[in-house]
């Protein structure tokens, strides 16, 4: 699982008001070589939670991204959208979990996969 | 100008289409493209007249589809094989002595639709057209100019096509052709991993063609299965995302080189940017987020071959059995289950999650089953305040019900109001699972036997006009 999925998810279950960011349990990180696409990333940029972007390449281990969000100006920067490439897109979690902020309830990510399905009486 | 467009004689309601859609892919502003049929021939005839601004953006449409086989600028065309040299001599010099001088190569290709030309024949063909100045020297291999002969003949109404009124023949310059090696390299049989519902790869290339994808846009498929719609996309250069409700499918596949991600690395395509489990009923999306997706394109479960599975099991059916809590000690390894996910509650979902999650001006192409009994289907596709459709296209699976192909634009923003009624009917699909169960249930019209029919339609089904026996229109 990217980040920028990280980014996109929340926890769902039944009566959660603050399901996001989905906190990470890292088990296992791997990186991936991806195709820099400029373009792309600057769409994304403007869909990003920056905070929870921060926060969630921390866990990984990666803290090159500048804490405050930045000005939108910096995504014609290529040095600032090389690391926003890596850490949306290159970073991957293999193994571990994504934690519901309000419940504790762990949805596990095997071999990359989240498993954002609920159980029957979290719907 | 008026360009000759001959297709490849397959998916027949498909063929328009999916040339506006490549138009606008390519630049194309207005309403819809300008086309017209050679005289007298019927509207099923594989040859079609398209008005394009320009021959950049033809050779572009024809590159890019599936199912042009060609579109050409026409020298000439005639009833016979005297009328066609009279037009061919009529046709401005200006037009023709550009692709013709000296130092160029060429080629004539000799074609005809629903007959079979000797090798023989078709040389005496090219030979007749000795009265066009050719200076240039023939290239069989690379030619710089292609030229083609096409002919429609007035043959006999038992080869399953409908008659073409009157002999046609044609004399064009090829503008741009179709690639249909895509076709083979990507066709279901070489590929590592299937399921029993795998879009073929004719099909998945012409929904991609449908959503406009292009480089560096993103595309989500929400049933995404073994992932053969995305690898069409990914083709095309698009970022792909799916979401699948089985995990078995998702993540682990038959094994470590026969899963989702094997299917891209096969053809050295990049891995989807996101692969997860998820309900559709139920996105996991967080609640700020919208306008992400550039196209939404998918094939979703009606409940035929394959039937949608939906969150909540045992819970959803009210008063049969009491709902399961899940004790806290297996809550780790719990395996929850799944209550059955009817059709238009599907699609429901479909529309409301596209609505929200899709940019402006994004599409959004599905596949939706109607039963071929119903004769007033047009009115019944699914509908939406975001949406327009833009293009219906059908495909006929079995005598009982066929597939339609939904293309549809995102004109409107997703309001407040919007997301309120699509969860109050959230709701109501909850509280009347089992009676939404029965109601859209295809499979029992499908596969209903035939005397259940009969007594259900009572003498009706006789009066009826018998079916056209040719496979002409949805071939």
């Amino acid at each position: 699982m990217r980040l920028l999925t990280h980014n996109m998810l929340s926890s769902n279950i039944k009566g959660v008001t603050n399901g996001f960011p989905l906190g990470i349990e890292v088990e296992k990180v791997i990186e991936k070589q991806v195709d820099f696409n400029p373009d792309f990333l600057k769409n994304m940029f403007l869909k990003i939670e920056w905070k929870a972007l921060v926060d969630a390449s921390r866990s990984l281990g990666y803290a090159e991204l500048p804490e405050e969000a930045p000005d939108s100006s910096l995504i014609h920067s290529e040095d600032f959208l090389r690391k926003f490439h890596h850490a949306i897109l290159e970073l991957h979690l293999e193994e571990g979990a994504l934690v519901c902020p309000q419940t504790g309830r762990k949805f596990p990510v095997n071999k990359g996969i989240p498993n954002m399905l609920l159980h029957e009486d979290e719907v | 100008m008026w360009y000759l467009c001959m297709f490849f004689h397959r998916l027949l309601d498909y063929r328009k289409a999916e040339v506006e859609s490549l138009a606008e892919l390519f630049g194309y502003v207005g309403d819809g493209l300008e086309w017209r049929l050679p005289q007298h021939h019927h509207p099923d005839s594989p040859f079609h007249f398209v008005n394009l601004p320009s021959e950049e953006l033809a050779r572009t449409i024809a590159n890019r589809s599936i199912l042009v086989k060609g579109i050409y600028e026409v020298w000439g065309e005639g009833g016979s094989y005297e009328e066609l040299e009279e037009a061919i001599r009529n046709y401005p010099d200006d037009r023709k002595l550009p692709y013709l001088t000296a130092d160029s190569t060429f080629r004539i290709t000799v074609d005809s639709f629903g007959k079979v030309m000797s090798f023989q024949e078709q040389n005496d063909r090219i030979k007749g057209l000795a009265y066009i100045p050719f200076k240039g020297r023939v290239n069989l291999k690379t030619p710089e100019h292609r030229f083609w002969l096409m002919q429609t003949d007035d043959y006999g109404v038992s080869n399953g096509l409908p008659p073409v009124a009157q002999r046609t023949i044609f004399l064009g310059r090829e503008v741009g052709a179709a690639d249909r090696k895509l076709l083979p390299t990507y066709q279901l049989k070489s590929r590592n991993y299937l399921g029993p519902t795998a879009m073929d790869a004719e099909m998945a290339f012409l929904m991609a063609n449908q959503a406009l994808v292009k480089p560096g846009k993103l595309v989500y498929d929400p049933f995404v299965g073994t992932g053969s719609i995305l690898v069409a996309a990914a083709h095309f250069g698009a970022m792909t995302m799916g979401a699948d409700i089985d995990i078995r499918v998702v993540r682990d596949g038959r094994g470590p080189d026969c899963n989702v991600w094997s299917n891209f690395k096969q053809y050295g395509l990049p891995a989807p940017v996101a692969l997860l489990r998820a309900d559709n009923n139920l996105p996991p999306w967080r609640p700020s987020l919208k306008e992400v997706f550039d196209a939404i394109i998918c094939d979703p479960p009606y409940g035929v071959r394959a039937g949608g599975r939906k969150s909540g099991g045992r819970k959803l059916l009210k008063g049969t059995v009491d709902p399961y809590t899940v004790p806290d000690d297996k809550r780790t390894d719990h395996i929850p289950s799944t209550g059955a996910y009817c059709l238009s509650e599907c699609v429901h979902d479909l529309l409301d999650v596209a609505g929200k999650m899709l940019v402006m001006g994004g599409r959004l192409v599905y596949f939706y089953p109607v039963l071929r009994e119903d004769d007033s289907r047009e009115n019944h596709f699914p509908e939406h305040p975001c949406f327009k459709l833009v293009s219906s296209s059908e495909q006929i699976l079995s005598s009982r019900y066929s597939r339609v192909l939904l293309t549809m634009v995102k004109i409107g923003p997703y309001t407040e109001e919007i997301a309120e009624a699509a969860r109050i009917k959230h709701l109501e699909f909850r509280e009347n699972h089992l009676k939404w169960l029965e109601d859209g249930n295809l499979h029992s019209s499908v596969f209903a036997s035939t005397d259940t029919q009969l007594t259900a339609t009572g003498d009706a089904k006789f009066s009826k006009e018998p079916r056209r026996k040719y496979r002409g229109k949805y071939v």
